[in-house]
């Protein structure tokens, strides 16, 4: 699978952030889209398709580990990555415990990134 | 106002050097003062109600009996004035003028009563007109003495004792007559003083008591024990208050001390005195009076040794309290200050990783951008400068974890541990350090160590903290000595001492302090903070003790298991700082 046929979904309240990231995924090929919080992420999860999702943990309203449930609930497939701020690896173990792909501290290394994206991809079956 | 005073006296205000000097010194002069004033003041009224009690028990039988003695005499006085003024009254002038007859009336009434010598009649003028008895006195003249005139003013007279002609103690007995033709006459009676000295043996006195019949004037009536014969003079003024007996208690001629009672007569110028000297009198009273003084200085002493030993618990309980608390206050601060840095360094750390975050993006993109387009000027450069700022980026990453990672509760993971294993282990880990330094590591590693319920990985950064620094502090060639042992009362002791640099002791005091760096730029001032706080999580305690130049000792003290509420605490911790 070749990253142009690779979409991204981005969901974080920090749209400096989110918007250069997806930037810089899309130099690299990527598809990328970005929410600022959770619910409006889940609806576009719910109207698209994505193949790998990538939401911060601190958001206000539906925060990080809440959108992960509900997209759990809903779409079972989706691989999702969870960002951190917080140095506590607990909140990560959490999320690796619902059900999520990986989790990263922030600032993040892109090429880490990228790698876990790859991975995500690779692991994920098609349906 | 009260309340100031106390806190005067006690010093309650005041935290000088030697508080607990003075407020020992206090407590014991005022115990002394409360208890010793009440139980001088019994004991003195004691002794004085006592002593007035017992000294009126002690008179009252000499009273009494100085009373009977005194009526004995005034009984039998009476009894020889009443014969003589009976044979005046059945007898006339004539009749006793006739030698004969008053001789007759001699030897009857010799026969009948005890101690008449003679008898004699005085007619007006003061001749002696007749006598019977031993000496031959017919014709004297008695008008000039005191014994007539007396006789003649109170109608009978009672004389003090005098020596008779031969040198035997008598007294005389005048009793006046008045006729009904006007007449005037006296008999005079001569009487031995034997039954004096009868009746005062018969009085049956105790031992050492003296008892005698004294003049006006103070001779001696009868032979005294102590204080010489008949006709001498007594040397004590004694009271004379009339018909009353008396007591004296005070000091005689001799300077012994002396209790005496007297008692004047009412129908002869006589006094019976008693004398006893205090040492019998007051026998029983001496007696009480010695169990007294030893009683108050045997309660006096044990109240000394008391107040004296309980002051001293007291002070000590109240010190060693006072010290109790200061650690405690001492470990709380610290607490709370290792507690309120891992919050701020938390919050700050999350604050500052966002931002981080959007620089390390943004930098990214140019990097990312430049790399993609064609060559231009100074491309190189922006190169150079993008790469710069992400290390930097990382440089705060590494800062920023690093702070949470101090603030970060572990899930601790309580197994059985062998101390000695771990140390092995980080030794390991250590090796290139002990390599390059050429360090001499001795190990003193208990071989009967008891397994503790602890945390490895925490006993792991324990070590690696207090090792690297021990490392850091001695030179090329030191050695360092990792000691291992059982405690007493479970648990165990590790010991790990260098021969490097010391701490002097101004930083010995802040040694534990988060952020308390000697390294300058090179440490982050958290590594002993960090391992104080993981010791104090596992319920254990360590301390350090150093000299400049000599070395430095760090004790771990380890429970064999942590204590429940600690655990306890951290998870509640754990929870609420989750977010």
């Amino acid at each position: 699978m070749s990253n142009q046929n690779i979409k991204i979904l981005l969901i974080d309240d920090e749209l400096e952030f989110i918007s250069t990231l997806s930037e810089r995924l899309e130099l690299r090929g990527y598809t990328s889209k970005i929410a600022q919080d959770g619910e409006t992420g889940i609806t576009m999860i719910e109207n698209e398709t994505f193949d790998v999702a990538i939401i911060d943990l601190m958001m206000p309203g539906l925060n990080g580990l809440d959108t992960l449930r509900h997209i759990k609930n809903t779409n079972n497939a989706l691989p999702v990555i969870l960002l951190t701020g917080h140095g506590s690896t607990k909140d990560g173990m959490e999320g690796m415990r619902i059900g999520a792909f990986d989790f990263l501290m922030k600032p993040l290394d892109i090429n880490e990134l990228l790698k876990k994206i790859k991975l995500a991809v690779d692991q994920t079956p098609k349906g | 106002m009260f309340k100031k005073l106390v806190d005067t006296v006690f010093f309650l205000n005041k935290t000088g050097q030697d508080h607990y000097g003075t407020l020992r010194r206090n407590i014991i002069l005022i115990m002394l003062l409360i208890t010793i004033v009440p139980l001088a003041t019994m004991v003195i009224v004691n002794y004085f109600q006592y002593r007035s009690h017992l000294r009126n028990q002690i008179i009252t039988p000499l009273y009494a009996m100085a009373e009977k003695t005194r009526h004995s005499f005034e009984l039998f006085l009476d009894q020889r004035v009443a014969i003589v003024r009976f044979i005046s009254t059945t007898y006339d002038f004539k009749h006793l003028s006739d030698e004969q007859n008053i001789k007759r009336i001699l030897v009857s009434i010799k026969k009948e009563w005890s101690g008449f010598v003679d008898i004699g009649l005085i007619n007006t003028q003061g001749q002696l007109i007749s006598y019977a008895g031993p000496y031959s006195l017919l014709g004297k003249n008695y008008s000039e003495q005191i014994s007539f005139q007396e006789t003649q003013i109170k109608g009978q007279y009672i004389s003090n004792v005098f020596l008779g002609f031969r040198k035997y103690p008598h007294i005389v007995i005048a009793v006046q007559h008045l006729t009904e033709d006007g007449q005037v006459w006296m008999l005079r009676v001569t009487i031995d003083t034997d039954f004096f000295d009868n009746l005062i043996a018969s009085m049956g006195l105790p031992r050492e008591t003296d008892a005698f019949l004294i003049s006006k004037d103070g001779v001696l009536q009868t032979n005294s024990i102590y204080y010489g014969n008949t006709l001498e003079q007594f040397p004590i003024q004694v009271p004379i208050v009339n018909f009353r007996s008396n007591s004296f208690i005070g000091t005689d001629n001799q300077n012994r001390d002396i209790l005496l009672v007297s008692s004047p007569f009412s129908i002869a110028g006589y006094t019976l005195v008693i004398v006893q000297p205090q040492s019998v009198a007051l026998k029983s009273w001496y007696a009480l009076k010695t169990e007294m003084i030893v009683i108050f200085f045997i309660s006096f002493a044990i109240i000394i040794f008391a107040i004296w030993k309980m002051t001293q618990i007291l002070i000590d309980r109240i010190k060693s309290s006072d010290q109790k608390r200061e650690n405690i206050l001492t470990e709380l601060q610290h607490a709370q200050k290792l507690s309120s840095i891992g919050r701020l360094s938390a919050g700050v750390a999350h604050e500052i990783n966002n931002p981080l975050a959007i620089i390390n993006e943004k930098t990214g993109l140019m990097s990312d951008l430049i790399e993609l387009s064609t060559d231009f000027k100074h491309k190189e450069k922006f190169i150079e400068l993008t790469a710069a700022i992400l290390n930097s980026v990382e440089r705060c990453r590494k800062i920023t974890h690093r702070l949470l990672g101090f603030s970060k509760r572990i899930n601790i993971k309580i197994e059985p541990i062998n101390i000695n294993l771990i140390i092995n282990e980080v030794l390991d880990f250590l090796g290139k350090d002990i390599l390059y330094k050429r360090i001499d590591i001795k190990l003193l590693l208990s071989e009967s160590i008891i397994l503790i319920q602890s945390d490895q990985g925490l006993i792991q950064q324990i070590l690696v903290n207090l090792l690297s620094n021990a490392f850091a502090a001695v030179n090329d060639l030191g050695e360092v000595e990792i000691e291992t042992q059982n405690m007493k009362d479970g648990g165990i002791r590790l010991k790990i001492s260098d021969n490097g640099h010391g701490i002097p002791d101004n930083v010995i005091k802040n040694i534990f302090d988060p952020f308390f760096t000697t390294k300058k730029e090179k440490g982050t001032g958290l590594g002993l903070s960090i391992t104080y706080g993981i010791v104090k999580k596992l319920g254990g305690q360590i301390s350090v003790s150093s000299e400049v130049g000599k070395g430095t000792v760090f004790t771990i003290e380890l429970p064999d298991k942590p204590n429940e509420l600690e655990v306890m605490n951290e998870q509640s911790e754990y929870k609420d700082s989750a977010d």
